[in-house]
């Protein structure tokens, strides 16, 4: 099976490991990303503002690309990208306004009028390929590794247009640690914020942040996190005061599946 | 119109949020991060924008401490959404000529070596025009 993919810019950058082991482990798993063309970046966060075009346009030329490739949906490994797009996507289908705005600028040969289903890497293994086909493939078990999954806001919120899964008790991650046979220790933290781009800002406030999601897996017993978002793989690696690391959840399917 | 009822009218306009539709219950400020860190919380920015004293708001630094993670949109009984609040009070801000809080000038000494790029993207998109 052929998707299209999303890396987005972070993936090019400093998270190349979380983009190579979701392609490689998709391969071995019968599906194929394919990358659009000429992808720009997302831009990081979803501007809320009604009045707002050109920081949503990156977006709507993703979506509109991965419809052109005739996909059944667009996928993406970073929570963030996953965000900006399914909310712009949700934006086109319920604001005839800004969907006419955006077509008016892009001037498509197709107007884009929300056809693409956007789905993280996390449903992909999920919905499309199933957690049971997975632990199946799994040849190097984590054996009863403490995983802490930690979702943050991105891949969760709004819950509404999101819909991945319960935004205050989510299962995804959990779900998928067993697959790979890891243990998974559920934190309180697991859906509170890191602090994200506050780092620039405010280090003390991210500092704060990240500290109170690892201080909270570790007490639980936690041996690592896991993450789907290199800005909070950043911070609670970077801002944290607790001892405990944080990966990246396609390090612990590449590891788990023999591929690393 | 009163200058303070248009400024209302326009932070509804651009956030799409309803502000009346508030029971003041607080748990938008009980459930946000960055409470101890702001002058103004997510209740008052919706309490404020109602009175109309947005010039306030517009001119704290709590603009500029809210995560962006929908905690309170996601946790408000009324569906107000008050992160929607914030930004549109923030973009009043930094859209004015001059007003960019972050200028890329800046970055560099920001940066090392494992701060991913999203960090920068975000922050360019949350603080300037």
């Amino acid at each position: 099976m052929k998707l299209a993919y999303y890396p987005g810019c972070t993936l090019r950058t400093k998270a190349k490991e979380l983009d190579r082991y979701a392609r490689e482990a998709a391969e071995v798993l019968g599906v194929e990303l394919c990358e659009i063309p000429e992808w720009q970046c997302c831009g990081g966060a979803y501007t809320t503002a009604k009045d707002e075009i050109a920081t949503k346009l990156s977006s709507v030329r993703a979506l509109a690309a991965s419809r052109d490739m005739g996909s059944d949906a667009l996928v993406t490994v970073c929570s963030a990208c996953y965000n900006v797009l399914k909310q712009t996507n949700h934006e086109v289908l319920t604001n005839a306004d800004m969907a006419t705005r955006a077509n008016n600028y892009m001037k498509l040969d197709t107007p884009y009028t929300g056809e693409t289903k956007v789905i993280h890497y996390l449903e992909l293994l999920r919905d499309v390929v199933g957690f049971d086909k997975i632990a199946e493939k799994v040849t190097n078990p984590l054996k009863g590794k403490k995983v802490a999954a930690y979702y943050g806001c991105l891949l969760l919120r709004p819950g509404k247009v999101l819909q991945l899964d319960d935004p205050e008790n989510p299962r995804v991650m959990e779900d998928f640690i067993r697959a790979l046979g890891g243990e998974p220790v559920i934190s309180p933290m697991r859906n509170e914020c890191c602090g994200g781009y506050i780092t620039l800002e405010d280090k003390g406030l991210a500092k704060k942040r990240s500290t109170a999601v690892t201080e909270s897996a570790k007490s639980l017993g936690a041996d690592v996190i896991v993450t789907a978002c290199p800005l909070c793989l950043y911070n609670l690696t970077k801002n944290s005061a607790t001892d405990i690391p944080t990966v990246y959840f396609t390090d612990l399917l590449a590891e788990a599946m023999g591929l690393k | 119109m009163e200058r303070k009822e248009l400024r209302k009218e326009q932070i509804e306009r651009i956030s799409g949020v309803n502000v009346r539709k508030c029971m003041r219950c607080g748990k938008c400020s009980a459930t946000c991060p960055s409470y101890d860190e702001m002058e103004y919380h997510p209740h008052e920015f919706v309490y404020m924008v109602e009175k109309g004293e947005v010039a306030k708001l517009m001119e704290s630094d709590s603009i500029y401490k809210c995560l962006t993670c929908f905690a309170c949109v996601e946790r408000c009984p009324r569906d107000v959404e008050p992160a929607k609040v914030v930004e549109a009070v923030r973009l009043e801000a930094v859209r004015k000529q001059g007003m960019n809080r972050l200028k890329p000038d800046a970055i560099p000494e920001m940066w090392d070596e494992d701060l991913p790029q999203q960090a920068i993207v975000t922050a360019m998109r949350k603080y300037t025009k």
